[in-house]
């Protein structure tokens, strides 16, 4: 099956992101297509490289540009509100993309479902 | 990728896609970024509805005023929305009653639906984007 997913909630604040990449790691791991994953709202803040957690946490943004190297899962990140939160090209972590809101209709339109993690 | 950033819809395909708004219009960016897709996915001639339930159904009220927190009034743009052909507008009948609102609260007009009512029309969509 082809997914789409939408990511609505920032890192570390929410789980919404970490149950989105664990959903693509299973998907993945059973065959299934991620067409692309968007990232929308505070979503955005899951793509800045300049993100350190502690030694002893997950990284979710890394974890996200592996996931681009390895299954070259399109990572797409909304443009206005990532421009709203500080989030450029400059700052944006490697695997993903910043690009309009057109990528998010796109995906609910190509993919087989498309599944929302947020609040 | 290929694909431009508001084009580019698959071969001819229309899709049923349905918005389903559930928080108040501010204290969260939520009903405002969700009213920016809402008319982007306009310009992708899809089948789009757009649903207020819960705490959502506030965002239609009339007589917002939002000065004294320094924010947007963005509620006049739900007015605008025939004018990008999205002209299904649904209110959740309980969530409209739970907080003591009526249709004539609301600054558009609206198809009033049960909760039922209103999920078998999720049920009937293929695409279903909540916020």
């Amino acid at each position: 099956m082809k997914l789409g997913i939408l990511v609505n909630e920032g890192p570390y604040q929410h789980e919404a992101s970490d149950s989105a990449y664990l959903f693509c790691k299973a998907a993945l791991a059973k065959g299934h297509e991620i067409h692309r994953v968007f990232f929308y709202h505070d979503g955005v803040n899951n793509s800045t490289r300049l993100t350190e957690p502690p030694q002893d946490d997950r990284n979710i943004v890394e974890r996200w540009s592996r996931l681009a190297a390895e299954h070259g899962v399109d990572l797409v990140v909304c443009v206005a509100a990532a421009l709203r939160r500080g989030i450029k090209d400059e700052n944006l972590a490697p695997g993903f993309r910043i690009s309009g809101l057109g990528q998010l209709v796109e995906t609910g339109i190509r993919s087989d479902r498309l599944v929302v993690f947020g609040d | 990728m290929d694909t431009p950033d508001n084009a580019g819809m698959a071969e001819g395909a229309t899709r049923k896609f349905m918005f389903v708004n559930r928080k108040a219009p501010y204290g969260t960016v939520y009903a405002l970024e969700s009213l920016e897709v809402v008319l982007i996915s306009a310009a992708f001639e899809q089948d789009v509805s757009v649903a207020f339930v819960d705490d959502g159904v506030y965002q239609l009220k009339k007589g917002q005023q939002t000065k004294g927190i320094e924010t947007k009034n963005f509620s006049p743009t739900y007015r605008a929305l025939p004018d990008y052909d999205v002209e299904k507008l649904y209110v959740e009948r309980e969530s409209l009653d739970a907080r003591g609102l009526d249709v004539a609260d609301l600054i558009v007009d609206v198809t009033v639906l049960s909760a039922a009512e209103m999920g078998a029309l999720m049920e009937a969509q293929d695409v279903v984007i909540s916020f």
